[in-house]
This record gives structure tokens, sequence and C-alpha cells, in this order.
């Protein structure tokens, strides 16, 4: 009788701590396991890779602090990607608090393929006004980005020569944690038939699957499983892949959370009806 | 006054740019693009709006050293010392984005860890909640509690190497019934944003103005 | 020597949040108060650096004739926004939300339209030769049937919705499994800090 009423009622910081080390352990071990490439992580690394060499491809980078451990990974390998293939980068962010995380992200990655800032990149900051700035950039990117970040003038950037809308961009890479996506899909996607790939959190990206299935997306890394299979692919291991084992472990743990409290509760439940 | 002249800045804009939509040409694309971008600029505005009500409540505390006014220091002196940081990069590196620049510090090793260690206490609170919350005593609590079972194993490595089917049967679940469901929602709220829309537009739907 | 020392603040910042879980206590408050006013601030040069500089001040500056002066009038509708500041003209910045609700509105109207209604409904016609197609015309409209609540539940039409019921909570399971895998990530990202940026250190 007192087993059950226990396992019915731990004490929640014991769950805490058990928690905590579960995913201490291998993350401090540096654990692996082989991670398999699902089907819409796979088409969104197809969207880059059939590119044409020197392609324009536009990342925009909608999450803060909040949720960068999902999608900061994303970030870096969809950029080792396009610069690994030549393509052009440009850069913006509709969530101010996290447009430091693209300039940190440009910083670590670009060097790594000689890539020169103004000529294969352009980091063009952050402006206010979500799906009016989405539509507007639509006929003239200068419009709302006449400056890029340290506001020097587009119109002296080299790379940005020819560039004006969505017709001058071959793919958007949409890293989402909110609502910008869907508004990136109805305002740039549906509006200017933009190409659109989303790396979204695991709190957003099953809002995704039914734009993936009507083609409104051309593929879709979610949660940070999403990004350790993007750097699969780009057979580059970060944290997306460090971090899986330790995933895997955690969600485990939850599993056996839930069935020590459904066995408790039911047993409780069926001594009191008896 | 008070009330007609914003129910007429919201009829004419919105209909401006429904209009836009289907006749794109001049003179209504240049003013549609004026509009978008006036948009852009007043929202940025909204976001200064709660700062005077967190700055003065906190201020009130701090002079009647009410209980807790420590911590409403804290925050005064985080405002400040961040503003004045802000300010001094502005003025001196190539941009308040600039790695290395003294507001990039406290973004990196303030903002960062502040702002993510706040969230990753949920990993902990949705553990307990699982624990606690999450019976089998409904038909469709069971439905619920067994796909997100599946999910959770077959959505990481772990999965595969228990069975080597949950990751295929959570692709499946994700891609049919999740998907059909999550766009049976989407089409209804579709319908119910177009049709707010179009109330607030007409003057019928007037909270946004209490 | 300055990262060396901003990885110890930040990696205090971190422990005193992480407190919270054994109870509440002054290291918490601290560091919940320090990242509200932080952010703060953050947020108000952001609108400076990234709004009125380039959309305002640097627009006049190169803008011509007419478009010049017509930038008065996004500058008005944002000032007049902060008249909710003062008591007396709060009522002012009801032109404002006007303003953006109006633009809104229209642009919502026509994006749900073209960006959802219309491709989702055609996602939606497939042909029903494969059992994965039947189900999810099912779903989708099983789903649509349970939350129309303009004719009664009965009939028919109470099992759709039952059916669609069935579909929702698979939603809301794998909903709930996707979750969970964030808010674990979010977790692992901290730790990654405290090991490798920070611990590594303490070696």
């Amino acid at each position: 009788m007192k087993f059950f009423e226990k396992i019915a009622n731990i004490d929640s910081r014991i769950i805490y701590l058990l928690l905590f080390i579960v995913v201490l352990i291998p993350v401090a071990f540096k654990l692996v396991l082989p991670v398999r490439v699902s089907e819409p992580v796979q088409a969104a690394y197809d969207s880059i890779e059939k590119l044409p060499e020197g392609s324009v491809i536009l990342f925009s980078v909608d999450y803060d602090a909040s949720s960068a451990p999902e999608i900061q990974p994303m970030l870096l390998a969809t950029l080792r990607h396009a610069f690994s293939k030549k393509h052009k980068v440009l850069l913006l962010g509709q969530w101010a608090l996290g447009l430091p995380f693209g300039e940190i992200g440009l910083n670590e990655i670009a060097p790594q393929f000689d890539a020169k800032y103004g000529m294969d990149y352009v980091n063009l900051g952050y402006r206010p006004g979500y799906r009016a700035q989405m539509v507007g950039m639509g006929r003239e990117i200068r419009d709302f980005f006449a400056s890029d970040y340290k506001g020097t003038p587009v119109d002296s950037i080299p790379l940005m020569q020819g560039i004006h809308n969505y017709n001058d961009i071959d793919l958007l890479v949409g890293l989402e944690a909110g609502q910008a996506g869907d508004e990136w899909i109805q305002f740039a996607g549906a509006r200017y038939g933009l190409n659109i790939i989303i790396g979204a959190t695991g709190v957003i990206a099953p809002d995704m699957f039914h734009y993936l299935q009507a083609k409104q997306i051309k593929g879709l890394m979610g949660g940070l499983q999403g990004a350790a299979e993007y750097e699969t692919l780009v057979k580059h291991s970060g944290t997306g892949i460090a971090g899986m084992v330790a995933q895997s472990y955690a969600h485990l743990l939850l599993l056996g959370f839930i069935l020590i409290g459904n066995v408790g509760y039911f047993v409780i439940r069926r001594r009191k009806q008896a | 006054m008070k009330k007609e002249i914003p129910l007429a800045i919201t009829f004419i804009t919105g209909l401006i740019i429904i209009v836009t939509f289907f006749i794109p040409h001049q003179p209504l694309g240049t003013m549609q693009q004026r509009l978008l971008l006036w948009y852009s600029i007043v929202l940025g505005f909204t976001m200064l709006l709660g700062m005077d009500s967190l700055l003065r409540s906190n201020i009130r505390k701090i002079a009647k050293r009410s209980p807790g006014w420590p911590f409403a220091l804290v925050l005064i002196i985080g405002f400040l010392g961040t503003l004045i940081v802000g300010i001094y990069t502005w003025a001196t590196s190539e941009s308040l984005l600039s790695l290395g620049s003294s507001f990039m510090y406290v973004y990196t090793y303030f903002i960062i860890p502040l702002q993510a260690t706040m969230f990753s206490l949920l990993a902990f609170f949705i553990a307990s909640a699982a624990y606690r919350a999450f019976r089998a005593r409904t038909m469709e609590a069971t439905l619920l509690l067994i796909t997100a079972a599946i999910v959770m194993l077959g959505r990481v490595p772990i999965g595969a190497e228990i069975w080597d089917k949950f990751p295929l049967i959570q692709d499946w679940i994700m891609e049919v019934p999740q998907m059909a469901a999550k766009r049976g929602i989407v089409i209804g709220v579709a319908l119910g944003t177009i049709a707010m829309s179009l109330r607030v537009i007409l003057g019928l739907e007037r909270t946004y103005l209490t | 020597m300055m990262q060396i020392i901003g990885t110890w603040i930040a990696a205090g910042l971190t422990l005193a949040i992480f407190s919270f879980l054994y109870k509440d206590n002054p290291f918490y408050k601290f560091a919940e108060h320090l990242y509200v006013g932080v952010s703060a601030a953050y947020a108000i040069l952001y609108v400076f650096y990234f709004d009125v500089k380039p959309l305002l001040y640097e627009k006049f500056l190169t803008e011509q004739g007419a478009e010049k002066w017509i930038l008065f009038f996004p500058a008005a509708f944002g000032l007049i926004m902060l008249a909710r500041w003062i008591p007396k003209i709060s009522w002012l910045s009801r032109w404002s939300i006007a303003l953006t609700v109006g633009i809104a509105a229209g642009l919502g109207i026509t994006g749900q339209i073209q960006g959802i209604l219309l491709p989702q409904i055609r996602g939606t016609l497939v042909p029903l030769t494969s059992v994965n197609n039947v189900i999810m015309v099912i779903g989708v409209i099983a789903t649509l049937v349970y939350f129309y609540f303009s004719i009664a539940h009965k009939g028919a039409v109470k099992h759709g919705a039952r059916l669609g019921m069935v579909f929702i909570m698979v939603a809301f399971g794998a909903s709930f499994g996707y979750t969970v895998m964030a808010r674990i990530s979010l977790l692992i990202g901290r730790l990654h800090f405290l090991v490798y940026e920070w611990l590594h250190l303490v070696k």
C-alpha cells in the first residue's frame, strides 16, 4: 500500500534532480548515437543542394536565446551548407532580441569558407513590422533595408547590386520560434512565390506539416533532432548531434515518470473503489 | 470624434491594403508601400509602451522602501547600465551588433544566460507535470498519451535502437493524422480571422479602441 | 580576461536561476529582476537603432521633396502611440492603434485567403487512391465538424465530431511530444554551456 502511495507522490525536487543527472551525464561524457535522417530534413537539404552555384539565400533569424539551443545549430548547419556550395547569403531577423545570433553564426561559419562580407554575405539587421515588412520587401527590399546592420548603404554593397525583391532571391531559410514562420509562408511564399524551407522549434514544428504537405514549404527541420539530422547531412557534428543522447535519455526518463505516475494512480484508485 | 477618427483610419487603411492586393498599379502600389513602412515604424514604438509603467512602478518601490525594493534597484541598475553601455557602443563601434563590443558583451554574458536558463526551467516543470497530470483517465486522454509516447520515442535516436519501426510510426503520425487535425484547425482559424478582420475594417468590432 | 570574467558571470546567473528549482530565493529574484531591466534597455536601444534611425532619420536625410515631409506622418503616429503614458491625452494613441489594426486586418484577410485557406483546401483535394489520403481527408473534415458549433452535435454530426476528437487528441499528443523535446533541448543547451564553457575554465 505504502509503496504505491509513495510512487504516486514523488517530491518534485527528486524529479528535477533525476532529470538534471540524466541530461548531464551524456553531455559531459560526449555520448553519441547514430542519427537517422527523415524525409522533411532531407528535402530541406536538397533545396539548398540543388541550387546552382552563386544562388541567393535569405536567412531569417526569428528566435532568441529562449530557443537558441534548438535553432542555432540549424543556422550553423544551413550556413555551412550554403557557403560550401558558394551561395550568397543575406541575413535578417524578425526578433529584436535574437538578431545577434545571426551575427554570431555568420562570424563563425563565413571565415571557414573564406566568404567575404559584402561580396558573399550581408547582414541586413532587424526592422519591426513582420507581415508589413514581408509584403513590402516583395516590391523593394531597400524601402525597408536601405542600409545594412552597420548603417552602410545597401547600394554601396557589391552583393546587393541587382537584388531588389523576392524575384532576386532563390530560397528563404526561415528559422522560427513563433508566428514569423507562418507570416513568411503567407506573405512571401503565397503572395510572391518565394521558395521556403523552415527550421522550427519543437513547439511549433507540428504546426508546419500541413504547409509541407501542401508544398507551401520545401523542407522542414523540427527541433534539436532536426538540427542533428541536418548536421549529419552536411557531415559536420555540432551541438545537435551532441545533444541527441541526452535528449533520448531524458525522453525515456519522462516516459518512466508518466508510467509510474499512472501505475500509482490506478492502483490507489482501484483500492479506494474496493 | 474620439471614436470616429480611429474608425475612419482603420477603414481607409484596411481598404487600401485589400484593394491594392487586386490592383497593385500606381498610385495604389506606392500608397500601399508607404502604409506598410508606416506600420513598421509605428510598430517599433509599441515596444516602448510598457517601459514607463515598468520603470515607474520600480522607482516608486525604491522610493517607498517597499518590501523587495533592493530587487527593484537591481532592475533599474540593470536597465541604466545596459542603456549606458549601448549608447557608448553606438557612439564608438561600427554597429550595435559588432561582436566584441561592450553591448554584445552584455548580450552574451547577461541576456543569453538569463533568458536561456529561464526557459530551460520549463524542462523541469514539464517533467513534473507529465508525472503528476498525465493520466490515462479517459479514452481521449489515453489516445493523447499513447501518441505522445510514440512521438517521444520515434523522434530521438534511442527510439530506433529500441524498435526500428518507432521512427516510421512517428513520421506517419506527424504526416497523416496529426497533419489532418492541424489542417482542420487552421482552416477554421483562417475563416475566423477573415471574418474578424472584416468586422474590424467595417467598424463592427471596436474592442481594440477601448 | 574579459571573456573569462564574462563566462563566470554567465555561469553565476545560470546557477542563480536554476536555484529556483529548490525554492524561491534572493539569488533567483536578483537574476530575474536583472533580466527584466537589461532586456528592457536592450529593446529601447533596438527601437532607436533599427527603427527610428534607418526608417525615419536616415530616410529624412536621403529622401527628396514631398517624400521627405511625408515621413512626418509615421513619426507623429509613432509619437502619439506614446500618448498612453499621459492619461489626459491617452485617447490620441487610438489613432496609431487604428492605423496598425487597419493595416494588419487588411493584410490578414488577403494573407489568410491566399496563404492558408486556398492552398490548404487545395492540399486536401487529393485522389483517394491511398489509405493515407483517405485518412487525411476524413481527418480534416471530421476536425472541421468538431469545431462547427452552429448545428447541434446529433446523429451523423455527433459521430463526425467524435471522430474529429480522435484526430485532435492525436494532434495534441504529437504536439506534447514535440514540446517535451523542445524543453529538454533548452536544458541540454544550458548544461552544455556549464560543462564546456564554464567548467573547463574551472579545470
